[in-house]
C-alpha cells in the first residue's frame, strides 16, 4: 500500500479550500475561474484516491467527466470574461455590482 | 518509495496553489498552476490512475491553461500601468482565511477521528483497456450526455462571445 486514504482526502481538502479562498477573496474574474479550476482539480484528486482505495474503475470515470465538464464551463465562462470586458473594459468584479432593466 | 513521491508531490501541489491564488499577475498565477497540475498528475499516476494522468496533462495544463492564457494575454490583462488594482487588501482576505481555516480545521479532525480511511490505498493499476471498457459499457449514456454537453458549450460560447452590434440588432442582452 502506499498512504492511508485519509491522507489523500486531507491533501484534497486542503487544495479545496485553497482554491475556495481564490474564489472568495480574488477581485478578477480570471483568478476567481482559476479559483474553480483548483477546488475542481482538488474533487478529482479525492475520486482517483477512493477509486484506488476500492479498486474500482467509477471514480476515474467520474473524474473525465470532470474534466470534460470543467472544459465546458471554462469555455463558456471565458466567453463571458471577453464579453463583459468588452462591455465595461475591466475584469474586476467590482464593476459589476449593479443591475440594468 | 511512492509514499516519500507521495508527500513530496503534495507538498508541491499545495505550495504552488498557494503561490497561484496569491499572485498578482494572472500570467504568473496560470504558471503556477500548471506546476501544480503537473503535481496531481504524477498523484493520479501513483495512485494507479494513468489514463487520467496523461488526460490531466493533455487536457487540464495544455488545453484549459493555454485557454485561460490566451484570454489573458488577448484582453491584455497582465498588469502593466494599472497594476495595482487587481489586488486585494490584506484586510479583505482575513475574513474567508479565517472561515477557510476553521472549516479545513474540522475536515481534518474529522477524517483523523474516522478510521475508516486509516487504511492504505493499495498499489492497484487500471489498464487503459478496463478504463474505455467501463466508460463505454456502463457509462455509455453519460458518454452521450457529456458530447451533447460540450457541443453546447460550444454554441453557448459562440454566441456569448459574438460582437455587440449583432446582438443588439437582435434585441437581446
Amino acid at each position: 500500500m502506499i498512504v492511508p486514504l485519509g491522507h489523500v482526502l486531507i491533501l484534497s481538502t486542503i487544495l479545496f479550500f485553497l482554491g475556495l479562498v481564490c474564489v472568495l477573496a480574488r477581485r478578477n474574474l480570471i483568478m476567481i475561474l482559476i479559483g474553480v479550476e483548483i477546488m475542481l482539480n482538488a474533487v478529482g484528486l479525492a475520486l482517483v484516491g477512493a477509486s484506488s482505495f476500492w479498486q474500482q474503475l467509477d471514480g476515474q470515470v467520474f473524474v473525465i467527466f470532470l474534466m470534460a465538464m470543467t472544459s465546458a464551463e471554462v469555455s463558456i465562462s471565458l466567453a463571458m470574461v471577453v464579453y463583459l470586458q468588452r462591455r465595461k473594459g475591466t475584469v474586476d468584479v467590482r464593476a459589476f455590482d449593479e443591475m440594468r432593466g | 518509495m511512492a509514499t516519500i513521491v507521495f508527500y513530496i508531490l503534495g507538498a508541491i501541489a499545495i505550495v504552488a496553489t498557494l503561490l497561484s491564488i496569491t499572485r498578482n499577475n494572472p500570467v504568473h498565477a496560470v504558471i503556477y498552476l500548471v506546476n501544480s497540475l503537473f503535481a496531481l498528475a504524477l498523484l493520479f499516476y501513483l495512485l494507479g490512475a494513468p489514463l487520467v494522468a496523461a488526460w490531466e496533462v493533455i487536457i487540464y495544463a495544455g488545453a484549459i491553461m493555454v485557454l485561460f492564457l490566451f484570454i489573458i494575454m488577448m484582453l491584455e490583462l497582465a498588469p502593466g500601468k494599472k497594476a495595482d488594482r487587481f489586488g486585494p487588501g490584506w484586510a479583505q482576505w482575513l475574513p474567508i482565511l479565517l472561515l477557510a481555516v476553521a472549516l479545513g480545521a474540522c475536515t481534518l479532525l474529522l477524517t483523523g477521528l474516522d478510521s475508516a480511511g486509516a487504511e492504505g490505498v493499495p498499489r492497484w493499476y487500471a489498464t487503459p483497456r478496463d478504463f474505455g471498457y467501463t466508460l463505454f459499457k456502463e457509462y455509455a449514456l453519460a458518454v452521450e450526455i457529456v458530447s451533447f454537453q460540450l457541443l453546447f458549450a460550444a454554441v453557448g460560447a459562440f454566441y456569448v462571445g459574438k460582437p455587440e452590434r449583432k446582438k443588439r440588432a437582435r434585441g437581446g442582452v
